[in-house]
This record gives C-alpha cells, sequence and structure tokens, in this order.
C-alpha cells in the first residue's frame, strides 16, 4: 500500500486495538497508525482542524472504524465523513464485534467500504486481521489525497 | 461473505478475466461469477430485471469493475450505480489498469469501495487477486432488496 497513508482505527476496547494493530503488522502493514478511543475524538481529530487536531491535508488515510463506542457511536461517524465533500474520499471499513445481520445494510447505504465482524474466536479474529492487513499491504491499492 | 454473494465482473479482457477468476477460485471463493464485458451490458444487467437482466433481490452482490471499459466507462458505471437508492449498497472495486491521481480520486469520491491497480507482470497479479481474495471471504456484503429501481437512466 501507499506508504504515505496513515491508517486511522477509532476503537473504545484497548485489548481489541493492541491486536489488531499487531496482525496488522504482522501482515507486513508498515504504515504509521493512530488510535481514537470514541467517535468524538476521530470527529475532532477530521473536523476540528484548528483545535490542535494534527489532520494534515495533502496526506492520505485509510479509517477502520468500531461501531459501539462512546460518545459517538461509529454510525453517526461514518454518516459524518461521508456527508463531507472531501472527507468523503476517504475509505472506512466497519470492524465490529456485534453481528447484527440488519445493521449491514445501514453502514453500506451510508457508504462504508466494507463491513467486518470480528469473530469471537480468538484465532479467527487473528486470521480475519491477517487477512485485512494482507489486502491494505497491496502495494496496487490506491486512495487519495484528501485536501485540508 | 456468503457463497450466495454473485460476484459481477465488469473486465473486456478475456486472458485478464481469466486471471481474475482463477485467483479467486485459488483463494477459496465458489461464488457464481457473471462476467461482462462492457459497461452498458453490466448496467443492463444491474438496472433493468424485466429486459434482460437478472438482478435478484435478497441476494448478495459484488461488483469488480475496470475503469477502461467500452460503450460506458467504468466510473460512470460506478457513478448510476451509487446514486441508486438500493443498488449504491453493492460494494464496488475497482481493478484497472488505469493507474492516475484524478480517476483515483475521482472513484473515491463517487463511493468506490477501494481501487486497486492491476500489476503488470502475471505473477503479481494473481497474488493480488489472491489476497482480495482471502480478504472478501472475511467481509459482510448486503443484500440488496427486490423493492422498485429508479429508471430514469434508460429513458
Amino acid at each position: 500500500m501507499t506508504k504515505n497513508m496513515l491508517i486511522l482505527i477509532a476503537e473504545d476496547d484497548a485489548g481489541h486495538f493492541e491486536l489488531v494493530r499487531r496482525n496488522l503488522w504482522l501482515s507486513c502493514v508498515e504504515n504509521d497508525i493512530m488510535h481514537f478511543k470514541d467517535g468524538q475524538e476521530i470527529l475532532d481529530f477530521l473536523f476540528d482542524r484548528s483545535n490542535g487536531s494534527k489532520f494534515e491535508g495533502s496526506d492520505r488515510y485509510l479509517l477502520l472504524l468500531d461501531i459501539r463506542m462512546p460518545k459517538v457511536d461509529g454510525g453517526e461517524v461514518l454518516r459524518r465523513i461521508k456527508e463531507d465533500k472531501d472527507l468523503r474520499k476517504i475509505p472506512v471499513i466497519m470492524l465490529t464485534t456485534t453481528d447484527e445481520v440488519g445493521e449491514i445494510d445501514r453502514y453500506y447505504e451510508l457508504g462504508c467500504s466494507f463491513y467486518m465482524v470480528k469473530p469471537i474466536n480468538y484465532k479467527k479474529f487473528m486470521e480475519t486481521v491477517e487477512n485485512l492487513g494482507a489486502f491494505l499491504s497491496l502495494e496496487s491499492v490506491r486512495v487519495p489525497t484528501i485536501e485540508a | 461473505m456468503r457463497t450466495e454473494a454473485v460476484i459481477i465482473i465488469a473486465e473486456p479482457d478475456d486472458s485478464c478475466f481469466s486471471m481474475i477468476k482463477s485467483g479467486l477460485r485459488r483463494a477459496g471463493i465458489s461464488n457464481e461469477i457473471i462476467r461482462f464485458c462492457d459497461g452498458q451490458a453490466t448496467l443492463d444487467y444491474m438496472f433493468v430485471p424485466d429486459e434482460g437482466g437478472k438482478l435478484e433481490g435478497n441476494r448478495e452482490y459484488l461488483l469488480l469493475l475496470e475503469v477502461d471499459l467500452p460503450k460506458t466507462d467504468g466510473a460512470e458505471v460506478l457513478k448510476k450505480v451509487k446514486e441508486d437508492g438500493e443498488l449504491k449498497k453493492v460494494p464496488v472495486i475497482m481493478l484497472t489498469s488505469v493507474d492516475d491521481a484524478e480517476t483515483v480520486e475521482r472513484c473515491h469520491s463517487l463511493g468506490c469501495s477501494m481501487y486497486i491497480v492491476k500489476p503488470g507482470e502475471p505473477d503479481g497479479f494473481s497474488d493480488v487477486i489472491q489476497k482480495i481474495g482471502l480478504f472478501l471471504l472475511s467481509v459482510e456484503i448486503p443484500q440488496i432488496n427486490g423493492v422498485e429501481r429508479t429508471s430514469g437512466i434508460f429513458e
């Protein structure tokens, strides 16, 4: 994958975040990773750029987004991003523990790129993140720059 | 992705298509694959169920789309799919020989799920397809409801 792409992970469960980060790394994903602990933090990063946010334009981003998070949930974060004419270009992959089949529709309607369920089973969880990592580390994946 | 999901591939080149298909099979994807050689045929299949198209309700679909397609180009196909209230749910992966920043930006802006450039050499291509395939096995794909579709674009 393009090396100058920042992977943003919005995930309130610190243990899950570590597992995802570690397994992306094991799958040769060498991109920088930023962690956000709730929906408000990631929205502040992307939208409230005057307020000390490190968001820089002319950079490439990809977001892994949990659904159940404090303050602002993943669905609302996704909606806000996809309504913005610049930020909507950021690929957003939902990475969630809850397999609510009726809900999958809603996130695709809002414009997520993919919806992935984190399996309860540890080994399967690792496999899922490995497959994600192998996909993201492909050199032929193209992500656009976002203007500040 | 469940095995019931249908993979639609819009790819005009025969050898490219056969590499994509065999790569997906090698990754363990046994899903039905339907191929179209141009953009218009792809749109007809997706939008006009009564006129030769067979898109069924309550099934999952995924679209692999070349940008450089005869008749209607891939970006235009993407635009039409993403403008439709129901079909917009279909994940669209651009898998293309077109590699310029402007097209990448346009397709992401229109709502493609991912933009992947076909590697030049066959080994690299095969590897890319297998990784896409393994990833897709870990992804949930939404069903398309059997509701009325917008028909305006063919009038």
